[in-house]
């Protein structure tokens, strides 16, 4: 494709808009909503799994994925150019860091990272940008918790909490009155899902809503045991039964 | 004019004490018997990373821009210091490129890692292998001298003097019996919070 185009599909309109940027985030904002929220001791990305039948099989889709073991994402908007960012995202955080330094990126690097394939789609030639607005969690040990957006245009912001997708602008003002400095993390996903009750339309259950969790090392994920400093991974997902178990207590 | 890694000359060594690093270097620079100059020194400074580059001297002059560069992009980049871990890393990746057509050098690296207080020594092969060791690295035309004289006057936990009279003891004795290293000395002392740098008074031969 882009070796045929040698322009690029995103030009300026006489008002100095990238129209196709905007269409991108018509895109985003049709999508379903997601959220985070930065605790004082993780971070919780979440997120509807919207499905259009009763036949599909929600437990083989996975909207929150992760990228490293400290670093998970979540998005609104367009499914497949989400995937092709994780796909991407994950093979650059080895190639272009781990197999050069030794360990995982730091969480800013990697959105950095993210954020330049977004905004290379919007001035290659031949390519349309990511239909998606991506929320990125992640733990390193020099800057903490942090909670970054990533938007089709390719700019980035750190966040405390934030929403994004068709509820967003009420989920950010639920999410404004309730975030508070010393929040703890099971707070944040307390917090977490009676946002998302706000703008789920149909049930609301641990098959239908998808939770992931920045927290603290989770050894007993690592898969082995009796090696010393090796700290398990950061991003855990929680189960159906953890979900529900959470909102039966909302 | 054959081995590469013997026609400049030079050695470098490094010793792990007690929360303290040291890391020295010899000064000569030759074309094999004729020396050109007594003031080429072969530790470099990268953020709290100490790098001994011993070998072909081109390609000393060479990697000490090229990690300078990479260093000083990391630290725009990342906001922060690099470890010497990290560095070690990054010198093991960046030899291990230029795998079918090397560098022909052998590295050190010595520091104190800034957040936990550890201190940190390895060594490298020219195609980036990494020996990490707890007590000592050596590299350059005496390493064999160099591994003698460490593996005979290094003890563990030593304090910063007594690891820099240990250190240059190594140093000085295993590069008089050496023909290509010599010619003068240098030696750091590494602690948490300064770094001392001396210039050893040797034989001039």
């Amino acid at each position: 494709m882009a070796d045929r185009y040698s322009f690029s599909l995103t030009t300026f309109s006489p008002s100095g808009k990238l129209v196709q940027i905007e269409y991108a985030f018509q895109a985003v904002n049709q999508g379903v909503t997601s959220l985070g929220i930065k605790a004082s001791n993780g971070v919780v990305l979440a997120t509807e799994k919207k499905s259009t039948s009763d036949l599909i099989d929600a437990s083989s889709l996975s909207k929150i994925s992760n990228i490293t073991p400290d670093i998970g994402m979540v998005y609104s908007g367009m499914g497949p150019d989400f995937r092709v960012l994780v796909d991407k995202a994950r093979k650059s955080s080895h190639t272009n860091y781990k197999r050069i330094y030794n360990e995982y990126p730091p969480t800013r690097i990697l959105v950095q990272d993210v954020a330049r394939t977004m905004q290379e789609a919007t001035q290659s030639g031949g390519v349309r940008p990511y239909g998606v607005s991506l929320l990125v969690g992640g733990y390193d040990a020099d800057n903490g918790f942090s909670l970054y957006q990533v938007d089709p245009s390719g700019t980035y912001f750190p966040w405390k909490a934030t929403a994004i997708g068709k509820g967003s602008t009420s989920a950010k003002t639920f999410l404004e009155k309730r975030w508070t400095e010393d929040l703890e993390l099971e707070d944040a996903i307390h917090i977490a899902l009676l946002t998302l009750k706000e703008s789920v339309e149909g049930e609301m259950n641990g098959n239908t809503v998808e939770i992931g969790v920045i927290g603290p090392a989770s050894d007993h994920l690592l898969g082995f045991e009796g090696v010393k400093n090796v700290p398990g991974p950061r991003f855990r997902k929680l189960s159906p039964q953890e979900i529900d178990d959470r909102l039966d207590a909302l | 004019m054959s081995d590469p890694s013997s026609i400049n000359g030079g050695s470098v060594v490094a010793m792990a004490g007690k929360d303290c690093v040291a890391i020295g270097c010899d000064m000569r620079l030759g074309m094999q018997a004729l020396t050109i100059s007594n003031d080429f020194p072969k530790i470099f400074q990268f953020n709290n990373a100490f790098l001994g580059l011993t070998g072909l001297a081109t390609d000393v002059i060479t990697l000490s821009d090229v990690f300078r560069y990479k260093v000083n992009l990391y630290n725009l980049r990342e906001e922060r210091k690099i470890e010497p871990e990290t560095f070690a890393n990054l010198v093991s990746s960046t030899l291990y490129e230029k795998r079918f057509g090397p560098y022909f050098v052998g590295p050190i690296v010595a520091g104190i890692n800034s957040k936990s207080g550890k201190p940190y020594i390895c060594g490298f092969d020219l195609i980036g292998c990494i020996n990490f060791a707890k007590d000592f690295v050596v590299g350059g035309t005496s390493s064999p001298q160099l591994f003698g004289m460490c593996e005979s006057l290094w003890e563990p936990d030593l304090e910063p003097d007594d690891l820099f009279e240990t250190l240059s003891q190594a140093l000085l004795n295993a590069q008089d019996r050496d023909a290509l290293s010599g010619w003068g000395a240098i030696v750091y002392v590494i602690t948490k919070d300064k770094v001392v740098k001396r210039l050893l008074k040797t034989r001039q031969d």
